[in-house]
């Protein structure tokens, strides 16, 4: 470990209390927080004669103490030492230490039994990947997310580049229009007025010239519009495919921490609003930057003053829109967030209705509902304030700037250096311009809308897996079935769930899991699975540690039916083919016969061609179990995991399908968790687990022997089945 | 499974199995397992308590007689019309009422939501269940007459 390795053991001069001579370290625990939990460092130290604490003069001889005692909550480890008659002292850690606090209390159970020996390398080997909590770090969201989108980009490049070629050269068609105006006010009009008859073949030049300048914007601009419109969908659908793919592949302790409606949101709507984006705002922004860089270089060109005057207000307005955006980008990433909230309460409500509706919480989940809502208003309301100014301001600064325009012009036309064609060009060139402006302010937010929507994906895809596919796989040909299980300790956040864990499972035994609710069977089953990684010790099969395996190959070995049955929604012969989608009709009849479930689905309307619901809700719980049993079973596993696989069946049923599955059995690994231990009587051996820990291990008639656990339980079942004590007689109990 | 068990009908029309074992049981039931995809494959013989007599892997593996006998016990049970022509509706949007022609002659139907309209395994082929329970089936929508696929778009 490293703390011990950090502190010699031959140093005395280190210690809060003097080594006796000839008094060696077994081991030390470094301490972080003292007996108020306030932070302070302190040391432990086991020798083999006693127990040295932080604090200088305290010690307690071996012989005097009786127990050491460790268990964690919220974080916290807490070592307690005792002896027959009371406690001695207690000492408390953060979980960093835990591995160190193992450590101790095994060295010191060890010396206890008089069996001190050195060697415990091997031990403290299997628990040096505990206690490491990943953290996922948390970057603020910037426009640059965007730039990410290119990644999914890429393979459009050419149609990109087809698209933007297309838009310069509609945008370029587009501002012709304006320019011809200025012959037709100078050489045209203007003249007129002056008593010069029309010259109606220039002006059919002209006119000519506007209505070719409009139809070809038109073709352009269809073109490039669909163009683009093309692309960005195929990058949405790209987009929503990839993230999709990803997540199917995070492990179950990514999907526990997230609610299903927030991860619909993002794959759904997310997605959606990245490819409007796309297709809509950013082209949109591109040709309005395009065309007043075009225009001004137009201006430029016909008259340098007039122009700087015209061009005047695009940096303040630059500079209002660099004011707003911070605002309004936290603005929007809060409104993502408050709209999760409010799918969430429909995905939280709408699978779980029953519930709701049994305990008559109609309304209190419309007020859920309502509050998210009044939440999503006020934050809406909020960023409005800022937002509704913006657009005015805009429009003002537009007025604002063609009325200098006109002061200037015509203080140039009197001065004859511009002609009336001229002013009138810019005027129309201006109000095109300006018009522009105001929307391409609305960049802003959408592209801030857009960047968090994109950060929210990326989210997801930069999430690597907490069950990591190894990067070189050991090959698993046929298993036979057996597993090791070394020291594994298992914990969620800061609490311990299994905390070493020893068993071997031999290939084609059936292990039955018993304890009380809570114990963590089903966390074992699942760190069996791979649906979780021990955070220490291993878990072998055939010799190779899970984590090396790739995670499908060694699933497909598994059959799986889980405490709650899911059915997809599908018919019932679809639903066993689940694991193997190729199944015959024959192979599909016979595990429904093998799970007893062929009968019942006979009786369904269509047959195995009946559909059922969403969550199977046309079925009853124990129809539901016997689906999934027939799922597990027609993928003929080698290792056959039962979750509960038959609580929600009746006896005789259970029977039944007990005995269908003596004979499937035969030749796989099963290992079975039951709450009723009638379930396990076929059992090789029953594994009794306790807050955690394995407490005893045998078979039936050993286990009742020893008069333990398993006795306690089996006697509490069959008392109950006996004789059921009438209610009043346990109340008293329950008061006291 | 063999088809070692013999099949009558009772003057009251019910049917009498008589196995293996030579037990006679009076009014047992066809069932057809995979009664959309494989109609013709798997077919359960149930006891009147609904438990499993025998199982025939192909109909057409059975002597004629007994074949006859199950196949008039099916069609007796088996009711879901084949939709021809769809001629009108009142509303495009649900509940709405269809006047349709079947291979049964012509009716309306009542279709509560367009999630009633389920998709089946063959190209084009769809399942409508009806407000009152009964099922249509439309074989294959693409060869329906060219209003019939209109209406029926506005659906799907
Ligand atoms: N995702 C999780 N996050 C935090 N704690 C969890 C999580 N899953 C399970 N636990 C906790 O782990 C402990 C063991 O759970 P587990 O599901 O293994 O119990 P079990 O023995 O299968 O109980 P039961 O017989 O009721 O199914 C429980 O105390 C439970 O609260
Ligand atoms: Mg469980």
């Amino acid at each position: 470990m490293i703390l011990a390795a950090m502190t010699p053991p031959t140093e005395p001069a280190s210690l809060s209390s003097p080594l006796e001579p000839g008094e060696r370290i077994v081991a030390t625990l470094e301490l972080d927080l003292d007996e108020q939990l306030a932070f302070r460092p302190g040391r432990l130290v086991l020798t083999e004669r006693r127990i040295l604490g932080p604090d200088a003069a305290q010690s307690w001889p071996l012989s005097a103490c009786a127990h050491l005692h460790h268990y964690d909550h919220a974080g916290i480890g807490t070592l307690e030492l005792a002896d027959n008659t009371a406690r001695l002292a207690l000492w408390r850690y953060t979980l960093g230490r835990n591995p160190a606090a193992l450590r101790f209390e095994r060295e010191f159970n060890r010396l206890k039994e008089g069996l001190a020996s050195g060697s415990s390398a091997e031990a403290a080997d299997a628990e040096t990947g505990e206690g490491g909590s990943t953290a996922e770090p948390t970057t603020p969201p910037s426009t640059w997310t965007l730039l990410r989108l290119w990644r999914f980009a890429r393979p459009y490049q050419g149609m990109l580049l087809a698209g933007f070629l297309l838009t310069l050269a509609a945008t370029a068609a587009t501002l012709v229009p304006p320019y011809l105006t200025m012959p037709l006010m100078d050489d045209v009009l203007i003249p007129y007025q002056n008593g010069t008859p029309v010259d109606w073949t220039k002006v059919s030049w002209l006119l000519g010239g506007l209505l070719g300048a409009a139809l070809l914007a038109w073709g352009l601009g269809w073109a490039r519009t669909y163009i683009l419109a093309l692309v960005s969908e195929r990058i949405g659908a790209d987009l929503r495919t990839t993230t999709y793919e990803h997540l199917l592949k995070l492990s179950l302790e990514y999907f526990g921490g997230k609610r299903t409606g927030d991860l619909l949101a993002r794959i759904g709507s997310e997605t959606d609003r990245i490819n409007v984006f796309l297709s809509l705002h950013l082209l949109d922004f591109a040709t309005d930057v395009l065309m007043i860089a075009m225009t001004a270089v137009i201006l430029f060109s016909i008259n340098p003053w007039l122009a700087l005057a015209t061009l005047l207000p695009l940096p303040i307005i630059a500079w209002l829109i660099h004011m707003v955006r911070d605002r309004l980008r936290t603005g929007f990433e809060q409104i993502d967030r408050v709209w999760a909230e409010v799918t969430s309460v429909l995905a939280d409500t709408i699978p779980g209705i029953r519930v709701v509706k049994a305990f008559a919480q109609e309304t209190r989940e419309a007020q859920r509902f309502r509050d998210a809502n009044r939440h999503n208003l006020e934050v809406n309301d909020r960023l409005n304030r800022v937002w509704s100014l913006f657009a005015p301001t805009v429009g003002l600064l537009t007025e604002i700037g063609v009325l200098v325009v006109w002061m200037f012009g015509i203080w140039l036309i009197s001065k004859d250096s511009i002609t009336v064609g001229v002013l009138t060009a810019f005027l129309a060139y201006i109000t095109r311009f300006y018009v522009r402006l105001d929307s391409m302010s609305r960049i802003v937010s959408v592209t801030q809308k857009a960047a968090a929507g994109a950060k929210r994906i990326f989210d997801i895809l930069d999430h690597v897996s907490s069950v990591p596919e190894p990067a070189h796989p050991v090959s698993l040909p046929a298993p036979q079935g057996g597993i090791e299980i070394r020291a594994v300790h298992f914990r969620h956040g800061n609490r311990a769930i299994l905390r070493g864990i020893d068993l071997d499972i031999r290939p084609g035994e059936m292990v039955g899991l018993v304890g009380h609710s809570g114990s963590g069977k089903s966390t074992l089953v699942n760190l069996i699975c791979r649906f979780y990684d021990v955070t220490g010790g291993a878990i072998r099969v055939e010799g190779v540690d899970l984590r090396s395996i790739a995670v499908a190959d060694w699933r497909k070995h598994i059959g799986l039916v889980l405490q709650e049955p899911f059915l997809f929604f599908g018919t019932i012969a679809e639903n066993i083919a689940y694991g193997k989608p190729d199944a015959t009709r024959a192979e599909i009849v016979a595990a429904a016969r093998a799970a007893h479930a062929h009968e019942f689905i006979l009786r369904q309307p269509f047959g195995y061609d009946s559909l059922v619901g969403e969550r199977g809700q046309s079925l009853s719980g124990g129809e539901r179990q016997r689906i999934s049993i027939a799922r597990a079973l027609l993928i003929d596993p080698k290792i056959l995991i039962l979750d509960e696989a038959t609580s929600a069946v009746d006896t005789e049923t259970e029977f039944e399908i007990q005995r269908a599955l003596n004979n499937l059995i035969r030749g796989r690994t099963t290992i079975a968790i039951a709450h009723r231990l009638s379930t396990l009587r076929r059992a090789d051996r029953l594994i009794v687990m306790e807050r955690g820990r394995i407490v005893e291990i045998g078979n039936h008639d050993d286990l009742m022997a020893r008069e333990g656990h398993y006795w306690r339980l089996y006697m509490a079942q069959s008392r109950q089945l006996d004789a059921p004590p009438p209610l009043g007689e346990e109340l008293p109990e329950g008061a006291a | 499974m063999s088809a070692a068990f013999s099949l009558t009908r009772t003057p009251f029309g019910r049917l009498v199995f008589v196995g293996a074992d030579g037990t006679a049981q009076e009014a047992v039931v066809p069932v057809r397992a995979f009664a959309l995809t494989a109609p013709d494959e798997g077919i359960a013989l149930l006891s009147a308590e609904g438990h499993e007599l025998v199982w025939i892997e192909r109909l057409a593996d059975l002597p004629p007689a007994q074949r006859t006998l199950i196949e008039e016990e099916l069609s007796r049970r088996e009711f879901m019309p084949v939709i021809e022509h769809i001629l009108a509706v009142d509303s495009y949007a649900t509940p709405s009422t269809w006047q349709i022609e079947t291979d049964r002659g012509a009716t309306q139907l009542l279709l509560k939501s367009e999630d009633d309209i389920r998709r089946l395994n063959g190209p084009g082929a769809l399942l409508i269940a009806d407000g009152n329970g009964i099922h249509y089936l439309i074989r294959d929508r693409r060869q329906l007459d060219p209003l019939s696929q209109k209406i029926l778009k506005r659906f799907l």
